[in-house]
């Protein structure tokens, strides 16, 4: 295990002043951030440098960062972290269903910022070999992947991991809170709205039917749990 | 009808009251009410059979009058059909009238001459047949027999006389002549004669045979011909009579007796003829009433439709206008006016967007460079030991103060959220008790610095409604942190409760708590208790604001309570189930040991007797008898609250099982400290003065004297001196009364009262306390 993730961060972001800001602290925590301030420019710099992680503000000159989002997350899983000045819910909940895997509120502390990374970055950790079954979906841990009857279902890493969480006890109802700390890494909770999103998300992917799940099961009152295999 | 009238009146009020709050039928006639209300429930209003037949009987009428009730159009067609009906009527009377009038006045006219020409004939023939007649009758008689021979002659004469008088009308009139009845001439011949079949014992009445009598003149009436031989029906007629006399000079009567069938045939033609026309005229009036009512009521009701829809919120709607009439007025005045209302609607919904907007942007762009500074400022308060003091000093208070600035930003914008209407509630099935212990667990640290334990009570069940965890969450944080930031040290008292169709946290401290007035202010903007008072864990000033509207969103109540020095209570309460409206709250706003309970407490275990009643009074009185100025609560300005209506039953029937004569002092750390009991004397000296619970009467004095010393308030005093702490009224708007009498017992009100219910009905008293803890 390394003592630190290291990695390289795409910070796109219009503020040259935030940016730098940015680019010291991560520098200070030992990342190698890249920096790109146009929204059109974003997908091209992401090609490019191919980063661990995206960090995103979510306005932007040109394309805005939902555009981006949205483009990035189709070409790839790799975990996207907006930067928002905005708490309101249609704000966050519209990031997050463009692909966001996580989002942190302006102003920020960098350790908490810092520490969201980390999060998001930790789970690229050697997983232990693991078969697990949910409804008819087949796990591989350790090979990333999901298939119903032999076909593979494409999941972003964070998908899968809430999926893996799930499954891994499904005699237990997870409550949102420890879903977020089991899953994104929180120690406090920080804001349900993202287990919510990405619930529903990844009922898009792996449900037959996302308006009557059957892998990802609400507990009403309480939280989620894996469906009957 | 008296009877009737006289027994309307129980009727009306008692027995369907409903029908007479209907507003509409104040229109109704005074005789409809009456007889509804007089012979339809009043008279019968002691039979059950005849108010149910009667029942029965009105229910077929109750939609016919609700119809007429509603539509005007169909009450302007029977009041026009109605009216032209009795013009009709009117005009009808006075047209056959004249028309008779008419016709009879000819045939009387014409009537007469022929009868004077009659007279005449017949006064001749008398005077030819005196002239001549007299040789005549000897010549044919020859005989002595002059009596009879006149008699004869009389007679045959008379005969002659009718017949040819008769003869000259051949139906058109008929002859009848009468003896006078002055004198008995049937011996002499004068016997009744009449022409055509006449009954003229019938056809002739004998006030018109007494006026002939009386005068020489021509007398005329009307009569009813009717005649012997079954001829025909009786028929009217006019009768013409005179008395003349007979070749001997003898009076009798002639009379003339005109049918009037023809006019009567033409008076039923034109009656017939009239009657028709009425009729005609009075369904077309009906039906020309109608189709112009209709002319005007279509655009009424359609603008009355198009009202009702717009105000559903369809502002573009709009009625059609066509012409330039008066209802075509009406539709560019009320279409104009929708325009308006949508435009100006259309502006405040611009104006609130472009508010958000702002409120967005402000955000945006605040943050952004504060995110600079505050990285900044971390990365220079990390690397301070590096500095000298000064420059280390500096970088810890600018790391302190952006953290104060931030959280400013963020309350103040939360704030503007909810002024610009923008606050969103994201309602799911929660369970307080997680969210209480997230929020006692995050207070701890600053609970520990402050000395102060945090207990929860009532979490034994499940505590679950629909609501915003983020924003309960974030509602409590704030009170809990508040109750222990003002706490002093002492313990602070979470409670929960679930009841009814509500749930409710309270939190409870025993610190300086409020003074008056001060329970509805806590929730005003930037309002601080004591400006001078050193702020140690640096709040807003606008969390308890942010509370309330969370709260308000949620259709909850945030309330809160407190006496000088005894601490405070504050309390959430939310509905059970999202847009559900509260009737009341689990836990009283006011704590069972506030100094006014515990000194009812203490006079009851002196009067003993008292008690049952005080409880009683309290129970019933909801009562809130006038508070003192002294304690104090209200509730939140605002807020749809009308206040406390007493604590729903308590779900968890363990409470009841809890010790009834828990002893306040027992609290751990609170209850001896803060409100100390007059046998305990357990006072601290920094205790509040004039919290004199149930001061003995030995005792006041010093009592009193104390409390004025420290009591700025001359309610303190009074309270103390009461010893009985006063009672406060939640009810309805703030109202924070005066005058505790002295007798604790009787003045108890009726949180009083519930807290002495509490050890079966389980209230949140001592005795849960003690259960908690």
């Amino acid at each position: 295990m390394m003592a630190y993730m290291k990695g390289r961060v795409l910070v796109v972001d219009d503020d040259t002043a935030l940016a730098e800001m940015l680019g010291i602290v991560l520098r200070g925590e030992g990342f190698e951030p890249s920096f790109v301030a146009d929204g059109d420019k974003a997908l091209a710099a992401f090609r490019e440098t191919k980063p661990d992680l995206v960090l995103l503000d979510l306005m932007l000159p040109g394309r805005d960062g939902i555009e981006v989002c949205r483009l990035i997350r189709a070409e790839s899983g790799v975990p996207i972290v907006m930067l928002t000045a905005k708490s309101d819910t249609v704000d966050v909940v519209v990031g997050l269903e463009s692909g966001a895997d996580d989002y942190i509120v302006k102003p920020f502390k960098p350790k908490e910022l810092v520490a969201r990374i980390r999060a998001r970055l930790r789970r690229s950790e050697e997983p232990a070999p693991e078969q697990l079954a949910i409804g008819d979906l087949v796990i591989d841990v350790a090979g990333h992947s999901v298939k119903r009857e032999g076909q593979s279902i494409a999941l972003t890493p964070l998908e899968f991991d809430l999926l893996v969480a799930l499954a891994r006890k499904p005699w237990q109802v997870f409550t949102r809170e420890v879903l977020l700390e089991q899953v994104w890494g929180y120690r406090h909770a920080a804001d349900t709205r993202l287990v919510n999103v990405h619930v529903q998300r990844l009922r898009s992917k792996v449900e037959k039917d996302p308006e009557k799940p059957e892998i990802v099961v609400t507990v009403r009152g309480v939280g989620y749990k894996a469906g009957p295999s | 009808m008296p009877e009737d009238s006289a027994a309307s009146a129980p009727g009306r009020s008692g027995v369907r009251p409903e029908r007479t709050v209907d507003g509409v039928r104040a229109k109704e006639s005074r005789w409809a009410r009456l007889f509804e209300g007089g012979l339809l429930q009043g008279g019968v209003q002691g039979s059950p059979v005849l108010r149910l037949l009667m029942r029965w009987v009105r229910r077929p009428l109750l939609p016919v009058m609700r119809l007429w009730r509603r539509n005007i159009q169909l009450k302007i067609v029977a009041t026009t059909l109605l009216m032209s009906l009795g013009v009709v009527l009117l005009l009808g009377f006075v047209v056959i009238g004249q028309v008779r009038n008419g016709l009879l006045d000819a045939k009387v006219k014409a009537s007469q001459s022929q009868a004077t020409g009659g007279f005449t004939v017949a006064g001749q023939r008398a005077d030819s047949a005196a002239s001549g007649g007299g040789d005549d009758s000897s010549a044919a008689t020859g005989g002595s027999n002059g009596d009879g021979d006149t008699v004869q002659n009389i007679s045959g004469w008379l005969s002659d006389l009718v017949e040819s008088l008769s003869s000259g009308g051949q139906g058109a009139f008929d002859v009848v002549t009468l003896s006078t009845t002055a004198a008995d001439n049937e011996g002499r011949g004068f016997g009744p004669r009449a022409s055509g079949g006449v009954d003229w014992s019938l056809s002739v009445p004998e006030s018109l045979r007494e006026r002939v009598d009386a005068g020489t003149g021509a007398v005329q009436s009307y009569t009813r011909i009717v005649y012997t031989k079954g001829k025909s029906e009786p028929q009217p007629g006019l009768i013409i009579g005179r008395q003349v006399n007979d070749p001997n000079g003898n009076p009798y009567q002639l009379y003339y007796l005109f049918p009037l069938t023809q006019e009567e045939k033409s008076l039923s033609l034109v009656k017939g003829t009239l009657a028709t026309a009425g009729l005609f005229v009075v369904v077309l009036l009906g039906a020309i009433a109608w189709l112009v009512v209709r002319q005007v009521v279509t655009p009424v009701r359609m603008a009355a439709g198009i009202a009702e829809r717009l105000s559903a919120g369809r502002l573009q709607e709009r009625m059609k206008v066509t012409g330039e009439d008066d209802i075509a007025r009406l539709g560019e005045a009320f279409n104009k006016m929708a325009q308006n209302l949508q435009l100006k609607i259309q502006q405040l919904e611009d104006l609130s967007r472009m508010q958000r907007r702002f409120v967005s942007d402000v955000s945006h762009e605040l943050r952004t460079p504060l995110t600079t500074v505050r990285m900044a400022a971390d990365v220079i308060h990390d690397a301070r030991v590096d500095f000298d003091p000064v420059t280390a000093r500096s970088a810890e208070l600018l790391a302190d103060q952006l953290d104060r600035f931030e959280t400013l930003l963020a309350d103040l914008l939360e704030i503007s959220r909810f002024d610009a209407g923008a606050a969103a509630l994201e309602a799911e099935p929660i369970d307080l008790r997680e969210v209480v212990r997230r929020v006692v667990s995050g207070a701890e640290p600053l609970a520990e610095r402050k000395g102060t334990r945090i207990r929860v009570v009532g979490d034994q069940q499940p505590v679950v409604a629909e609501a915003d965890a983020r924003r309960v969450e974030r509602v409590l944080r704030n009170l809990v942190v508040n109750a222990v930031e003002h706490g002093e040290g002492r313990d602070v008292l979470v409670k929960l409760a679930a009841a009814g169709g509500a749930v409710a946290v309270a939190v409870r401290d025993y610190g300086v708590g409020l003074k008056p007035g001060e329970a509805t202010r806590v929730f005003s903007r930037f309002w601080r208790a004591d400006p001078a008072r050193a702020r140690t864990t640096g709040g807003t000033g606008l969390g308890l604001s942010i509370a309330l509207e969370d709260a308000r969103l949620h259709g909850g109540w945030l309330q809160a309570w407190g006496e000088p020095g005894g601490g405070s209570q504050f309390r959430l309460t939310l509905p059970r189930t999202a847009d559900e409206p509260l009737r009341g709250s689990p836990i009283p706003l006011e704590p069972a040991d506030s100094r006014r309970h515990r000194g009812r407490k203490d006079a009851e275990r002196r009067e003993g007797g008292t008690g049952a009643q005080a409880a009683a009074d309290g129970r019933n009185g909801s009562g809130f008898a006038p508070g003192t100025g002294a304690s104090n609560v209200s509730s939140v300005p605002l807020q749809p609250t009308s206040g406390d209506r007493g604590p729903l039953p308590p779900r968890t029937p363990r409470l009841a099982s809890e010790s009834p004569a828990a002893d306040p002092t027992a609290f751990p750390g609170s209850g001896a400290r803060v409100v100390p009991r007059p046998s305990g004397g357990v006072r601290r000296v920094d205790g509040p003065a004039g919290a004199g619970g149930a001061g003995a009467p030995g005792t006041q004095g010093g009592r009193d004297g104390a409390a004025g010393a420290a009591g700025a308030e001359g309610t303190a005093g009074a309270e103390s001196a009461a010893g009985a702490a006063g009672a406060a009224s939640t009810a309805g708007t703030a109202s924070t009364g005066s005058a505790a009498s002295t007798a604790g017992a009787v003045s108890a009100s009726s949180a009083a009262g519930r807290t002495r219910q509490g050890p079966s009905e389980g209230g949140s008293g001592p005795g849960e306390a003690i259960g908690g803890g």
